[in-house]
């Protein structure tokens, strides 16, 4: 039935539908139409988008604008209207590298590129977070203020009681920097949402659902959250230097605030974990995965204290 | 008590179980899930072993800390409280040696093979 709809696009005959593990708010399909590798990314049925997501129509064009801007990011091949009877959904060609972080901070493969990663993630943060305001859809705007509003009342309903987690809260609400100028962050710019080429490096950002207008230092922050490294020793994705990083950007964003962003970006991951466990202990996913996942809250918790020690 | 065998005896015997002939036998996602089972194990494993020492601990320091009895979660509670009215900060050197001995000892149970508990020194 998906087939018989893909193939009313006119794209070409499909083949070679399936569906590709990973994305738990919205559904990835892999097949081929015309000779060319497509991919379809679309909103599960009957399920209600999840609390952050902008939806599908407005992430595409968000990959347009990223695109016109020069960011690499999968080419949009076709937005889904009504009529194509695929639901919310979008095709984008299939681009062809790694979004692993294991894969990509530790085989050999990625040698050769790792050290100009963390450059290159900077200079594709400073393209879109250049990217003009007017003619984007319209997108939440949050700033460090609202995250942790946002956060700390999650983390208030779950009723866990971590004093780690309190300590973080309030000297990061005493600290909260105003937004001077809002730009667009992607909001999941990391290891897993990165394709990357064993030979061309960054080849296209993915996953764009929690698009905003925010600061810039939270994008450049997410990266360097240490989750996110896969046990790699440098701090940019487990690959790369702030230096690196910062400059790639454009030297236009001081390292204390990155910090800052990197330890709201810990916290943010801590409650999120503590969410997902939510899910195990609500009955709503049986998953041991979803039951394990509430015990790497505790790894945030000790990146947290390295990171206000240091910061004190 | 029964201690033939032990629940530490049973966690592993299971473990083998998943591991050497279960797993072998799944594919992608339940191969995926086998993998977290095993980690799920070996975390209970290590708190039985580890969790009674490091709580008796934790909550000796809370009585140190806030100058009166009470168990583990009264304590802890209150620690949160005045951690959140920003009464007690870690610039206090007692607040932060025992978060940081707390935290150490919940990652040596979770994750001890986690990168962050080698940067803290763990």
């Amino acid at each position: 039935m998906l087939e018989d709809a893909l193939n009313r696009l006119n794209l070409g005959p499909v083949s070679g539908l399936r569906r590709l593990s990973g994305g738990a708010s919205q559904e990835t399909w892999a097949f081929e139409a015309g000779g060319k590798p497509l991919i379809l990314r679309r909103k599960p049925e009957g399920l209600a988008g999840s609390g952050n997501a902008i939806g599908l129509a407005k992430e595409a064009a968000l990959i347009r604008a990223a695109e016109k801007q020069g960011a690499p990011v999968p080419p949009i091949v076709h937005v889904c209207t009504f009529e194509d009877g695929l639901g919310e959904a979008y095709v984008m060609g299939r681009v062809e590298g790694e979004a692993l972080g294991r894969r990509i901070v530790r085989d050999d493969t990625f040698a050769a590129v790792r050290p100009t990663l963390a450059r290159r993630c900077g200079e594709v943060l400073a393209q879109i977070h250049s990217i003009p305001l007017d003619g984007l859809p319209d997108l939440p705007i949050s700033d460090a203020a609202s995250e942790l509003a946002k956060y700390e009342a999650i983390y208030r309903s779950v009723g866990d009681h971590r004093p780690i987690f309190e300590a973080a809260f309030r000297w990061l609400k005493d600290r909260a920097p105003p937004l001077d100028k809002p730009v667009l962050v992607h909001g999941d710019f990391r290891n897993g949402n990165l394709m990357i080429h064993p030979s061309q490096g960054l080849a296209a950002v993915l996953d764009w659902e929690l698009a905003h207008l925010g600061d810039p230092a939270e994008d450049l922050a997410w990266i360097c959250v240490n989750s996110w490294r896969f046990g790699g020793s440098q701090p940019v994705g487990g690959f790369g230097s702030y230096e690196d990083l910062l400059a790639g950007h454009g030297n236009d964003v001081p390292l204390d605030r990155v910090l800052y962003w990197q330890t709201l970006g810990s916290l943010k991951w801590g409650v999120m974990c503590l969410i997902m466990y939510a899910a195990y202990a609500s009955g709503a996913d049986a998953s041991v995965e979803r039951a394990m996942i509430g015990r790497r809250t505790s790894e945030t918790e000790i990146d947290l204290i390295a990171l206000l020690e240091k910061a004190a | 008590m029964i201690t033939s065998p032990t629940s530490l005896e049973l966690i592993d015997a299971v473990i083998g179980f998943i591991e050497q002939r279960a797993a072998p036998q799944l594919k992608d996602r339940d191969a995926f899930l086998a993998h977290v089972a095993v980690n799920a194990l070996a975390a209970v494993r290590r708190e039985i072993e580890l969790g009674p020492q490091a709580e008796a601990a934790a909550t000796q320091r809370l009585r140190d800390l806030l100058g009166h009895e009470g168990d583990f979660s009264e304590l802890n509670a209150e620690l949160c409280d005045r951690l959140a009215a920003g009464e007690l900060t870690l610039k206090d050197p007692a607040v932060l040696a025992h978060l940081k001995a707390s935290i150490v000892d919940q990652v040596e149970i979770d994750q001890p093979n986690y990168s962050g508990l080698k940067a803290l020194g763990g």
